[in-house]
């Protein structure tokens, strides 16, 4: 037990990181100047995070292992600005000797986790919505724009205002055929868009036992559609390659709500256009007609994520009209799923592959749908123009249901299909 | 200072369309004015003027972290936003840039009117009802104060509050 756990009872996982991230004790509401163990920015938000790091006079990083760069928003670039932007990421990470993984290398938040530049207890800033994924691990992850993280570039520190919790309870077993997705999804529709604004979110309960890294990163990845500051996942049950000290929460800690969620009775869940909030069961919108299938991002381009669609889609092919795209979430997913078969079995069925990165989830290039266009996708966000068009209309579901759906060309509860 | 008022009284106008993902990935932040809420209003490039206010609704500026969103309105001329709430990466990106913003969680303020805004008491004038905004806290008061981050960091060289 470390100094700040014995002198301050009664605090959350997200007081006790900042508390020991700040040097004393900090509670709810207050502001903070905190230490950053790391700092991460993508090719969206670098180029403006190192304009705004050389007007602030700054020239190397802090801490230049702790600075970490990613190409994976536009990645192989698509023109020749974009290409520009990408080569002035390399210049200054060579000229600095900060951490850079080039194009193809996979999507930022996946690269922090797999490369090991977070871990349990750790307070990371990125230059990024999504930043929020390493509550998988029990750290305090957020997003900022370019020049907060330029800022950090500078001085190490950043300023926050120590967030309230919600605190998320989420008991029993999930059936077959619903994923932390349809948890996430559920959490989502519930809470709503601005549910937890300047909040952190964290999660406990016997559910976890059943939740890998991947699920949890899956969960913890759609705190920011809620306008959460932090998506924590304890790290009970949790099981990662080195040695850790969990950062549990008191049993007295205050949260400003407290939410039961009873997974053994969830349903897969579905996302309608235009908003994440937007959720049903699967039930609601079966029977739907879509175009186009997207497994990627952040969120659900895991390697278990194309195992769960190729096991769905061994031996078929996809519906005539239907086309699916399939981004792995990093160089290291790739290799994986070549290696295990997974790959060979969703290609045979007729996906097209995307090089690791964000691939179509932002709309900047491979894989903009057409006007009037069905999109199901497994991302986590589905805003109008989200996927580049603003007329296409973009579902969010689970893996599996997007390979079931695949599969007939209309929404598809997977348990439904023939095994 | 007074701004003429861009209503969009719409809860979560999110950063995609705020400035398409598409159009963010260039240094070249004037041309953010040309597709400034096109998703939204079409027609808003060509209606905006220097110096006039937006008023959005509940959570607006959710979404993405792209600082690239309070910079187009910025460049497009907007000089304050007023919103019934923010999402916190807007609400820290706008400052940081130097973009002043209001939090009014309840307001009937109409399109095209003249508000008379007092930045350092939060108070907006409508022509008929006087508002408060939520103050905001003394640290970005500071930054405010200096004309965003990049001169308040120039300045300080680290955070002092
Ligand atoms: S995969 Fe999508 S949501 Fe995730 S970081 Fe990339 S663009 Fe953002």
């Amino acid at each position: 037990m470390s100094l700040w756990q014995i002198f301050n009872m009664g605090q959350t996982i997200s007081e006790k990181i900042l508390s020991a991230h700040a040097g004393y004790d900090v509670k709810a509401g207050e502001l903070a100047i905190v230490n950053v163990d790391s700092a991460m920015a993508s090719d969206t938000t670098a180029p403006l995070t190192l304009k705004a790091f050389k007007e602030m006079g700054g020239t190397t990083p802090w801490n230049s292992e702790k600075t970490i760069f990613v190409i994976d928003h536009a990645s192989p670039a698509p023109n020749e600005r974009i290409a520009n932007l990408h080569k002035l990421m390399r210049e200054f990470a060579r000229k600095t000797n900060s951490v850079l993984y080039d194009e193809g290398a996979g999507i930022c938040h996946q690269i922090m986790v797999e490369e090991q530049h977070v871990k349990p207890g750790q307070l990371v800033i990125g230059a990024d919505s999504h930043t929020v994924t390493y509550g998988a691990l029990g750290a305090f992850s957020t997003g900022v724009g370019s020049t907060d993280l330029a800022a950090i570039m500078l001085t190490g520190k950043t300023w926050l205002k120590v967030p309230e919790s919600i605190k998320i309870i989420l008991k029993g077993k999930p059936n077959p055929g619903v994923t932390a997705k349809d948890i996430i999804l559920e959490v989502v529709g519930k809470i709503g868009l601005n549910g937890a604004t300047y909040k952190a979110l964290e999660y406990s309960g016997s559910t976890l036992e059943y939740l890998t890294l991947g699920d949890r990163m899956t969960i913890a990845n759609m705190a920011v559609e809620m306008g959460g500051k932090a998506g924590i996942i304890e790290t009970s049950g949790l099981e990662l390659p080195y040695h850790f000290e969990p950062v549990l929460p008191d049993s007295d800690a205050e949260y400003s709500q407290t939410l039961t969620i009873d997974v053994s009775s969830i349903r897969p869940k579905i996302a309608k256009p235009h908003s994440p909030e937007n959720v049903c069961d699967i039930d609601d919108v079966l029977g739907t007609k879509i175009d186009m299938a997207f497994i990627g991002t952040c969120t659900n381009g895991r390697l278990e994520d194309l195992q769960l669609a190729a096991s769905i889609l061994k031996g078929k092919k996809l519906a005539t009209g239907v086309r699916m795209l399939i981004t792995p979430a990093s160089r290291n997913v790739l290799n994986h799923a070549m290696a295990d078969g997974t790959m060979n079995i969703l290609s045979e069925a007729g996906a097209t592959f995307i090089p690791p990165g964000c691939g179509p989830c932002v709309g900047t290039h491979l894989g903009v749908p057409g006007n009037n266009e069905i999109i199901l996708s497994t991302a986590n966000r589905n805003f109008p123009g989200r996927m580049g068009n603003p007329n296409a209309s973009v579902y969010l579901a689970s893996p599996a249901v997007v390979a079931a759906s695949a599969l007939t060309g209309v929404i598809t509860d997977p348990e439904s299909l023939d095994k | 200072m007074t701004g003429r008022v861009h209503l969009y009284d719409i809860d979560n106008i999110d950063t995609d369309r705020i400035i398409p993902g598409k159009y963010t990935k260039t240094l070249d932040v004037s041309t953010f004015a040309d597709h400034c809420l096109e998703d939204l209003d079409s027609d808003f490039k060509h209606k905006v003027q220097q110096g006039d206010v937006l008023v959005g609704g509940w959570n607006f500026g959710c979404g993405s972290s792209r600082e690239q969103a309070p910079i187009a309105l910025k460049v497009s001329g907007i000089s304050v936003v007023i919103a019934r709430s923010f999402s916190r990466i807007f609400y820290r990106n706008a400052i940081n840039i130097g973009l002043p913003i209001l939090e009014i969680p309840d307001h009937t303020i109409a399109d095209g009117a003249s508000l008379e805004i007092d930045l350092e008491s939060g108070k907006v004038y409508d022509g008929n009802t006087e508002y408060s905004a939520s103050p905001l806290p003394q640290v970005m008061i500071d930054i405010l104060n200096e004309g965003g981050l990049v001169p308040y960091l120039k300045k300080h060289k680290t955070y002092t509050f």
